[in-house]
This record gives C-alpha cells, structure tokens and sequence, in this order.
C-alpha cells in the first residue's frame, strides 16, 4: 500500500484562550510566547489511520507538509512514528493561501510522487477549521473522497470506510486510489517509540520549491487565494459569572440549587 | 456572460421530511435574498421528494427545483456535485447556502471546486456588503477562540451554515411559488464511493439538540463511572447527557455525547458544566446556552469566562449535594 499523508504544523490548539492575540496590522494570530507549535492533531489523526493500515497490509507512507520555517522537531514526528519519507514544500510562496491555493500545491506534490493507492487528510486543521483542503486535492486529482472517517478497512483495491454522520455513521465502499479525511473518532494516536525517534534523528527531509513542483506562481499561497480575509477579531466576552458562596463544597451546592429554583431553571 | 443572481438553498430531507436545519437555512437565506433585492430558490434533491416542495414555498422559497430520482435517495458525493454542478451553471445563483451538517460539509467544498469557486464552512454571521453586494461570510476559527470574516470574488459564493446560528423560517401557507422538476442526468458508474449501510446510534432519552437541559463533563470527571452520576442528574432534571472531547476519546461516553466544534452544537436553556475546562473548541458547541452554570475546582478555568453562574470546588463534593437538592426540589 502506497500511502500519503497531508500533516500540518499549528499553534498549539491547547493554548491557553486567554494567550490568544492577534496583530492589528498583519490581522494573524500571534503565537502565543514560549508555547511551541505542533503537528494539527486531526493530521495525526490522518496519520494514525494510515500506520493502522500499514500495520495490516504493509507498504509505504510518505509525510507530506506545506509552510514555512518549519520547525524540524514538529514535522519530523511522523518518521518517528513510523512514516517512512518526509516531504516539506516549505517556501513563503506557498504560505498565506486559502484551502484552494493550498491544495493545488499538495496536488502538484503528490503528482510529482508518482503512485499512491491512498491519501489521508485530517478532517480540518485545527488553526483555521476551514475543513476543505482533502476535498480540494481530491477534486484537482480526480478522485473519489470520503470524509470525516472514524475507520479503515482495506481488501481487493477496495476501502471501506466508516464516514460519521449526524447520528451514527454510514459504511462506504470506495475503490483506491481515493482521498479519505480522518477524524479523532479513529482512536488513540499512537507515540513515537525510541527506535523511531532515533530513526527520524537520521532521516532528512526532501525539500521542494514551488519550481520542483511545476506549480505555477499565481496558484499558490497568497497569490492564489479564491477567498479573502477581511477581519480576524477575538470575541469580548461580556457577562461576569456570579459565584455561590458556602461554607463547604456542600452548602455551595445547595444553594446553587435554590439559586436556579429561584430563577424558575429547575 | 450569465448573470448571477439570487440565493440557492440546498435542502435537506431526513426522513422524508425537510430537516430541521432546512428552516434555518431558508431564514438565513430569505433574509439575504430581501437584503439583495433578488429571488430565493430551494433545491430539493432525493427521491419521492416532490410533496415537501410546497412546504419549501411556505418557508419562503420563490421558486423550488425538484430532482426527484431513486440514485439520489442517500447522499453521494458524486452524484449531489454533478447535479448540484449542472444546476448552478443553468440557473447561476449568486449564493448557495447549505447547511454545516453530515452532507453540507462533504457536498459544500467540492461542489465549489467543480465549479471553480470557493466556499466558506460553518458560518455563524452572513452579510450582504452594502456597496460590493459581495456575502460577508463569518465563521470561527482558531478552535473557537477568535472570529473570521472572509469574502470571495468568484462566483457563485458558497457558504455552510453552522446549526441553531441562525433563526427558522415561520412558516407562511399563503405563500406562492413556482416549483420546476429537473433531470438529474446521472448514471450509477459515475458514483464511485458506495454505501453499504448505514447506522444509526440511538441514544437513550432526550436527543442533546433538542434538550432544555444538558449536564455536561469534562476531562475532570476522569471515569465512565464518573459520568453515571452526571447521567442520574440529566435524568432528574429531564435533560441529556453531554460531554467535552477528552471523556469520548477516552470511551467514558459515547461518541454522540460530544459538544464542540467536531460534536454537537446545542443551545438549551440550562447548561451544567462539571470538571470541564472550556476550551474554546468545546465553547464552540454550547455557548448558545442561555444559562451556563460551571463546577470546577481550578478558579482560572475558562469556563468560568462564559458561565454566569459558577462553584468553586471539587465536583465529587459538589455533584452528589446538588443532585440530592435537586431531587428534593422537583419531587417537593
């Protein structure tokens, strides 16, 4: 098995809210001092399923990332994992895209890699949650796609996918090569063992320019946006949150009690 | 050149009956269409579908295209963005607006790429711009923590609509409308995924869209057993039963418990918060709520930022006081 997986390094979703700023000027986010990124958890998502698959059937998977001044110690956690390749397309070209943009240079990439029977996007990325990008590359590659999966199974050329629904899931067949998107719901994301952290220690990266690619200028990052940004704001938070005194966590809970009887919630 | 014009809803059917989320979107979609001086047409694709376009009319549809054929019975991606594709070459609306639900978010970006467009999901916020007539479309991100407003220069502008963020349509029968039955024009090989079966997992009692009441856990609850206590509670005060990501990866409730950004997104009248943090991924799923009460003993929790009602203190203290009060409150 051929795989692909899309990773992308984030501001850490754990921050804390109250660290989150944005710079006026820029409209960015700033990234909150002393908290280091990290790969988007629904990547590791993506790349769980297809280790899982590995596990299985055997194969290859190449890790595939878009940024730039990537921090090496995030990117490389999927060779540490069990990834076998590293590709980075790190350029400020490809940066400050859309889901479109983006896309078309993770396409162009995975064209270049020649053959695949799979390709595994996280559901969305936990910066923008735009949710659009597997869609996106599955499009500009002609495949078919199945998103928000919670598992993965592979027999005759065929996956078939569980895809989570309002209120339960449905099971999909598909014929590969296709392009699944991956949700936590697929389960714990194993981590990396010493002898893959010592393996990704040795393993460098190939690294490819937007000329590598063959992808052309005006379609990727900023330049190649179909969508723009007009505003990026924190919400206020208004309201203050009154809290119920006592003597002991005992006493606070009944009065809370008389205190939502009172306000006719109970 | 074609000219774009009006707002297109794509409905949905569940059951044979128009989804809930259907009456947001033709408030929302109604609203827009007034602010723009142009018609709101309401696609209905599925089959044996064609008794629900008049009800689409009462909703504020001006005219309803009817795709009524046994290969779109269940959503598939194929078939939805080839038919939804070719409709919008013909009639070319100048937004489409879906909802941010199981098809809405698969449907919602392929159908723009197809039609070389692009689309912006689960939108809280839609606002014609005065001058450019452009849609102002705004969404969360960051998790929840900041808001984002995006706008696009091609055509048609396609937008998801995130659940309860906008008000339902009331319906009005004296309404009139056209509805047009169209083709849809596709054969079985086109449809390259297949669905074998599909599962629906029921959940005891109140569903948590629906409930007045939810109490909810988070990560501090720290057992299944844990949250038996917060199910006895949902219970007596005839709620549901919810929780934060972390207590369903790690299988203390199920799946469909989930409130957040990748979970449900709820907005009952009471909202219980207990040993859960707030992250803003999780505040994204219930900030709706009208009143939110917060039991956690870390005083910097965020959840104390958007609960109007708060103890600080340890819940396995707290939970069994309240729970008796409770019962004694509502039997009395």
């Amino acid at each position: 098995m051929n795989m692909i997986v899309c990773l992308k390094q984030v501001i850490d979703p754990e921050t804390p809210p109250a660290s989150f700023k944005i710079d006026p000027q820029s409209n960015k986010i700033v990234p909150p001092p002393g908290i280091a990124p990290v790969l988007d958890p629904y990547s590791e998502y993506a790349l769980e399923a297809a280790l899982r698959i590995k596990d299985a059937k055997g194969g290859k998977i190449t890790a595939l990332s878009l940024g730039s001044d990537l921090v090496r110690e995030v990117v490389k956690k999927p060779l540490a994992m069990g990834a076998d390749e590293l590709v980075l397309l790190e350029d400020e070209a490809f940066t400050e895209g859309d889901s479109w943009s983006t896309a078309y240079a993770l396409a162009m990439a995975i064209k270049k890699l020649g053959d695949y029977d799979l390709i595994f996007c996280g559901r969305q990325a936990a910066d923008w949650d735009a949710g659009q990008v597997g869609s996106a590359i599955a499009e500009l590659l002609g495949l078919p796609s199945v998103t928000v999966a919670q598992k993965i199974d592979i027999s005759d050329g065929q996956a078939r996918v569980e895809r989570i629904t309002d209120d339960g899931y449905e099971v999909i067949e598909v014929p590969l090569p296709a392009l699944i998107t991956v949700s936590n719901e697929l389960g714990e994301v194993r981590y990396p063992n010493i002898r893959g952290i010592m393996a990704a220690r040795k393993k460098e990266p190939i690294i490819w320019r937007p000329a590598d690619i063959g992808a052309s200028a005006s379609q990727i990052g900023a330049a190649g946006r179909r969508s723009r940004l007009l505003k990026l704001w924190l919400p206020v938070r208004e309201g203050e949150c009154q809290m119920i005194e006592g003597d002991s966590p005992e006493e606070q809970a009944v009065n809370l009690a008389l205190k939502l009887r009172e306000a006719k919630l109970l | 050149m074609a000219e774009y014009k009006g707002v297109m809803v794509c409905a949905e059917v569940s059951q044979d009956k128009l989804s809930a989320i259907t009456r947001e979107l033709m408030g929302c979609a109604r609203k827009l269409a007034d602010d723009l001086g142009e018609g709101l047409s309401a696609v209905l694709l599925s089959s044996d579908i064609t008794s629900l376009a008049q009800e689409a009319i009462t909703l504020g549809a001006d005219r309803v295209y009817v795709i009524d054929d046994p290969l779109l019975k269940d959503y598939q991606t194929d078939a939805y963005v080839a038919v939804m594709g070719k409709l919008a070459q013909q009639v070319t609306p100048r937004i489409i607006i879906l909802g941010q639900t199981a098809v809405g978010r698969d449907l919602a970006p392929r159908l723009a790429f197809r039609l070389e467009t692009a689309a912006t999901l689960d939108c809280v916020e839609l606002a014609i711009d005065a001058d450019s007539r452009r849609l102002l479309a705004t969404r969360p991100v960051y998790g929840g923590n900041a808001l984002a407003t995006f706008t696009t220069e091609s055509q048609p502008q396609i937008v998801t609509i995130r659940a309860k963020a906008f008000s339902p349509a009331e319906p009005d029968t004296s309404r009139q409308g056209e509805v047009t039955t169209i083709e849809a024009g596709i054969r079985p090989e086109d449809m390259r995924t297949k669905l074998l079966e599909r599962v629906t997992e029921e959940v005891e009692g109140i569903r948590l869209e629906e409930a007045s009441v939810v109490v909810s856990g988070g990560r501090g609850i720290g057992s299944a057993q844990g949250f038996k206590q917060l199910e006895e509670l949902a219970r007596l005060l005839k709620g549901a039963l919810g929780a934060s990501r972390p207590p369903c990866d790690n299988g203390w409730v199920p799946e469909l418990s989930q409130i957040g950004i990748t979970g449900k997104i709820i907005a009952p009248d009471l909202y219980i918060a207990v040993a859960l943090s707030g992250s803003s991924q999780h505040l994204s799923g219930c900030s709706g709520a009208k009143n939110i009460v917060a039991i956690n003993k870390d005083p910097e929790a965020n959840i104390f930022r958007v609960a109007n009602l708060g103890i600080v203190g340890d819940w396995k203290r707290v939970l069994p006081a309240f729970s008796e009060k409770v019962e004694e409150l509502v039997s009395g």
